[in-house]
């Protein structure tokens, strides 16, 4: 995945360390998405995937910190989110990113279901951390 | 001068002009307050104070947090929830410990020794002072909680929509607390209503993650346990695609596009139902 990051000019951060964060998190993303012309279905993918993902960093990761911005690719728009924690990282990626697999009580589903709803979708964990990158375009 | 003789000075003092002082620090405090709260209940509150400091006092203490002043702590408390609840401000709260100091002062600084008294008086009360805004902030973060809990309610309304279905419009997001509100109404209302139908509504819900879908289920089980039948009315199409794309399944729960939909299938149910009630008595 490229480096989006790097490219933009204005990045918007914001903690995470509350389930109201989240929230808050999901209505940064949705304005951005909104803002980037996404249709209604892809706006609300990508917002679901950022709970997703959002939730996951809370409850495994301790918290963490969003970025978020516009982007573009060939002059079509979309919506770049990062997602960074410091917690103890995700040992077995391939089986974290199995339908239905989970190391606490929830569905399994929200990593891979998350992959499933964006276009881009990039994770590096270890054991200072895990930062997981979803791009979204604007069809 | 030692703290011992202080302390007698400063029993002695507050013993022999009690009236005196008391009905000054009753007039100062009740100008602060400036008539919110009738001149007897406040002449009684901080005369029950008085006593009790002056008891401690008697004792032998200067120590806020020690034994001695266990009943005047009691009664601050008592005076800063009182407060918090009449929505006085915390400093009007505090000021009427601080007042007493206001009320000694003049009586209290004509030498040294008792200028000395004076000080370690005015340490006392600041202690005082504090655990009595310390209690009004407790008082408040309950006040403020259980507002946040009677929010909850009052967004979570079960209703009956007919004889034998009720409805629960959801509106926002469904985290743990609010389903356990939700899911205890419902139930009740089942059983209050005399219900076999239950239709949850989730229009004005803006996303539904996997935990959002967690609790709807967590709900339609615990409905299905008290044996009516519930249905998920109100998946917008963007609802459901992205809730296929997460990969999660509603099993045999019933879904509808609109509540106007589910409702008339309810509605068909309970005729139905009806019949084969009418039918098993012939
Ligand atoms: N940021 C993270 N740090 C550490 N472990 C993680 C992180 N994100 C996910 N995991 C691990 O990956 C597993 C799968 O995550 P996934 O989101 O798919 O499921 P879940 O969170 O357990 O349930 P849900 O379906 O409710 O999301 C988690 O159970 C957890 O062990
Ligand atoms: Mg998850």
């Amino acid at each position: 995945m490229k480096d989006y990051a790097a490219e933009c000019a204005s990045l918007e951060t914001v903690p995470v360390s509350t389930s109201g964060d989240v929230v808050s998190m999901r209505q940064m993303v949705r304005i951005l998405a909104q803002r980037g012309g996404l249709s209604l279905v892809h706006q609300t993918k990508l917002v679901t995937a950022a709970s997703e993902l959002g939730r996951n960093m809370l409850v495994y990761g301790g918290g963490g910190s969003v970025r978020a911005a516009s982007v573009t690719d060939a002059g079509r728009p979309g919506v770049f989110v990062e997602f960074r924690d410091k917690g103890p990282g995700i040992a077995d990626l391939d089986l974290a990113l199995t339908d239905g697999w989970t190391s606490g009580n929830g569905m399994g589903l929200g990593l891979s279901g998350a992959r499933r709803l964006v276009d881009e979708f990039d994770i590096e964990s270890g054991p200072s951390g895990t930062t997981v990158r979803i791009v979204k375009w604007a069809k | 001068m030692n703290t011992e003789s202080n302390i007698r000075l400063l029993v002695d003092t507050l013993t022999e002009q009690r009236e005196k002082f008391l009905t000054q620090w009753t007039r100062t405090v009740g100008e602060d307050l400036r008539g919110r709260l009738s001149t007897a209940e406040l002449g009684r509150e901080l005369g029950e104070l008085y006593d009790a400091v002056l008891e401690a006092m008697t004792a032998g203490s200067l120590d806020s947090r020690g034994e001695h002043f266990a009943e005047t702590r009691s009664l601050l408390i008592e005076l800063s929830r009182n407060r918090a609840r009449q929505g006085f401000t915390p400093t009007e709260t505090v000021r009427s410990v601080f007042a007493l100091k206001e009320v000694l002062e003049p009586s209290l600084t004509g030498d040294a020794d008792s200028a000395r008294a004076y000080l370690q008086f005015a340490r006392l009360l600041d202690g005082l002072g504090l655990l009595t805004s310390e209690a009004y902030l407790r008082t408040r973060e309950e006040i403020i909680s259980s507002q946040a809990e009677q929010l909850l309610e009052l967004s979570t309304p079960v209703v009956k929509l007919w004889d034998g279905v009720v409805g629960v419009p959801l509106v926002g997001t469904l985290d743990s607390a609010r389903t356990q509100v939700v899911m205890e109404k419902l139930l009740q209302t089942l059983v209050d209503t005399d219900s076999t139908h239950a239709i949850i509504d989730i229009t004005g819900v803006p996303t539904v993650d996997t935990q959002v879908a967690q609790h709807l289920l967590k709900t339609v089980v615990a409905a299905r346990m008290m044996g009516a039948q519930c249905t998920i009315s109100g998946i917008r199409p963007q609802i459901a695609q992205t809730i296929v794309a997460l990969g999660i399944e509603f099993g045999d729960i019933p879904t509808n596009a609109s509540l106007s939909d589910a409702l008339r299938q309810a509605l068909k149910e309970v005729a139905l139902d009806a019949e084969d009630d009418v039918r098993g008595l012939l």
